[in-house]
């Protein structure tokens, strides 16, 4: 099953496109993405793909493009990160409403400013109400797995919407690391070949895309959107099962990590988990009751699952690589909490902000995050504890 | 995690820090490690100082951290020296290596009173005689999987000697001068 590779976290993810070899990207560069069209730009150079490759002006165009080419009735796939991917915003709409199943490597880095080209969520978090699905990753296997996953879930009938596969700008997507591969042929047949319902270059059927709608229309239009991402989780878990029926690797809607019998929570979303994983580890032989709540689909928000999962803890730290200034907290915050309070799921939550602009995360800030939890489990959580940044200069 | 090793490499932009820490993954995924290699980024440009790293083990690596307190450290560049703490949280029962023609006695004062070995290798001069220009990453890759003993020297050898004859297939010149330049960096290193 599968061989023993090492790869960064771009590589992989470029590996799984040339193994899938869609009809057509079209892209423009930004890092730390940019190593992707250039890999997948070297494989066609080579004859190992036959992708058209779109060289566009522009991330506007390159999403405009994408849009295009999917409704025309090709498999479609573009990546992008930060700034390029804030310059989508008005198209990323669109590409969704039209109900394009157009697969977006999302390579996370931070918004300006000031300017930085490290990790943080803050693009694809900005874009969670665009109607994309959202994937994340916190390693170069689960970024390579996820992207193997990306068009099952987005073309399944039931979905057809696009779908953001994301992991760290540099954290996982330059770092090299052990990687289990698929052979190609078994990716070729797990992914299959995309024959849309309807499309635009079909002669027996015409149609128009990107209509306006007037007020009688639009509402349902936007409510059989809003199914479609209801329906996404079903599907999101039923290819998962296929999927490791072929790889032997198991995906949910989240990961629990020790999480079962936990006194004390962390709930975060990448790369950072893993360093989470070692802590919790280490609190563990101590006899600590700690645990991760690993959030890997983001939309849809699996809000009642995730509640649930947290329902025996006495304390959870809600973890955002994003500022939201909501002046409450970050995105992943605002949403889990309102999951929980619908569940009736009491434990005292706080949000804290981390891993800005790739402020590194280490096993001892985490420690510091779960000995806060133990005391707050204790003593319940005071006014100050409820919004704060972790691994701040003072 | 068992038999943890954590390698931090200083440079500067340029002189293949970075590249030298991936080739060390590499190689040490080769002989069935589990390896990560990964830079650290910040407004680099030629010349700027950068910091690379690995982790090598025998079993998974979950950390996505830099690291703070390598067993190891390796130094591309000594005039670092002077502006860069390079020993700054490494074990005493760990190693500094440092691309130098002086001696470990002669580097001393620079490392902030680090009591752990000193090792010395003229890379430079390695490099211009085996490859006749200044690349010193693959003479600094042998000299620290010596140092380190993340691997068996021949061992190492002949992995080099397999992943280099790949890469410079229509090159049979590079690959020599490379596969000299390791053993020779491998007898230099002091």
């Amino acid at each position: 099953m599968g061989y023993k590779e090492r790869m960064s976290g771009n590589e992989a993810v470029a590996f799984a496109m040339k193994q899938i070899n869609p009809d057509v990207m079209p892209a423009f560069p930004i890092t730390p993405s940019t190593e992707l069209p250039q890999f997948v730009s070297t494989y066609i150079a080579n004859g190992q793909m036959d992708t058209e490759f779109i060289p566009v002006e522009s991330e506007h165009s390159s999403m405009s493009a994408a849009i295009g080419a999917e409704a025309a009735g090709a498999r479609t796939m573009t990546a992008t990160s930060s700034c390029g991917l804030a310059f989508m915003w008005e198209v990323l709409y669109v590409a969704a409403s039209n109900r394009l199943p157009i697969a977006m490597a999302v390579v996370n880095r931070a918004l300006s400013g000031p300017i930085n080209i490290n990790a943080e969520h803050s693009d694809s978090m900005g874009a969670r109400d665009s109607g994309w699905l959202q994937i994340y990753a916190e390693t170069n296997q689960e970024a390579y797995d996820n992207f193997v996953q990306a068009y099952r879930i987005a073309e399944h009938p039931d979905v057809m919407l696009p779908i953001m596969i994301c992991q760290d700008g540099f954290i996982t997507s330059h770092a090299v690391e052990n990687i289990e591969l698929m052979e190609d042929e078994k990716v070729k047949s797990f992914v299959g070949e995309y024959t849309p319902e309807h499309y635009l270059l079909n002669p027996k059927e015409s149609m128009s895309v990107g209509p306006y709608a007037n007020s009688p229309y639009c509402m349902e239009a936007k409510r059989a959107q809003a199914q479609a991402m209801m329906n996404a989780k079903q599907v999101i878990l039923d290819v998962a099962k296929e999927f490791e029926e072929i790889s032997g690797r198991s995906y949910g809607l989240f990961e629990e990590y020790q999480l079962e019998d936990a006194d004390i929570a962390i709930v975060a979303i990448g790369s950072a988990c893993g360093t989470i994983k070692d802590s919790v580890d280490e609190l563990r032989k101590k006899g600590v009751r700690a645990g991760l709540l690993k959030v890997r689909v983001f939309r849809p928000f699996p809000g009642e699952e995730m509640a649930e999962a947290l329902r025996g803890c006495k304390a959870v730290a809600i973890m955002d690589r994003c500022e939201s200034y909501s002046s409450q907290g970050g995105p992943l915050g605002a949403e889990l909490m309102a999951a929980m309070y619908r569940a009736g799921v009491t434990a005292p939550a706080i949000n804290m902000i981390y891993g800005l602009s790739g402020r590194d995360v280490t096993t001892d800030m985490i420690d510091g995050v779960y000995e806060r939890l133990a005391r707050i489990a204790e003593e319940g959580a005071k006014p100050e504890d409820h919004y704060t940044y972790l691994g701040l200069r003072e | 995690m068992g038999n943890l090793t954590e390698i931090r490499w200083h440079g500067r932009g340029g002189q293949g820090a970075k590249t030298a820490a991936l080739l060390l993954a590499d190689v040490a995924f080769s002989v069935g490690k589990y390896v990560q290699g990964f830079p650290e980024y910040g407004p680099e440009r030629m010349g700027a100082p950068i910091t690379a790293y690995d982790r090598i083990s025998d079993s998974p690596i979950r950390v996505h951290s830099n690291i703070y307190e390598p067993d190891f450290v390796v130094v591309v560049d000594e005039t670092l020296l002077h502006s860069v703490d390079v020993t700054k949280g490494l074990k005493e029962e760990g190693a500094i290596l440092i691309n130098t023609s002086r001696t470990a006695e002669e580097m001393l004062p620079l490392l902030n009173g680090y009591k752990g070995r000193v090792y010395t290798l003229d890379a430079r001069k390695v490099s211009m005689e085996t490859l006749g220009k200044y690349f010193p990453n693959m003479p600094l890759l042998a000299g620290i999987v010596k140092v380190s003993g993340v691997m068996e020297p021949e061992v190492f050898v002949k992995e080099m000697e397999g992943s280099l004859r790949h890469k410079f297939a229509k090159k049979p010149e590079v690959f020599d001068g490379n596969m000299k330049a390791i053993r020779l960096a491998l007898q230099e290193v002091r």
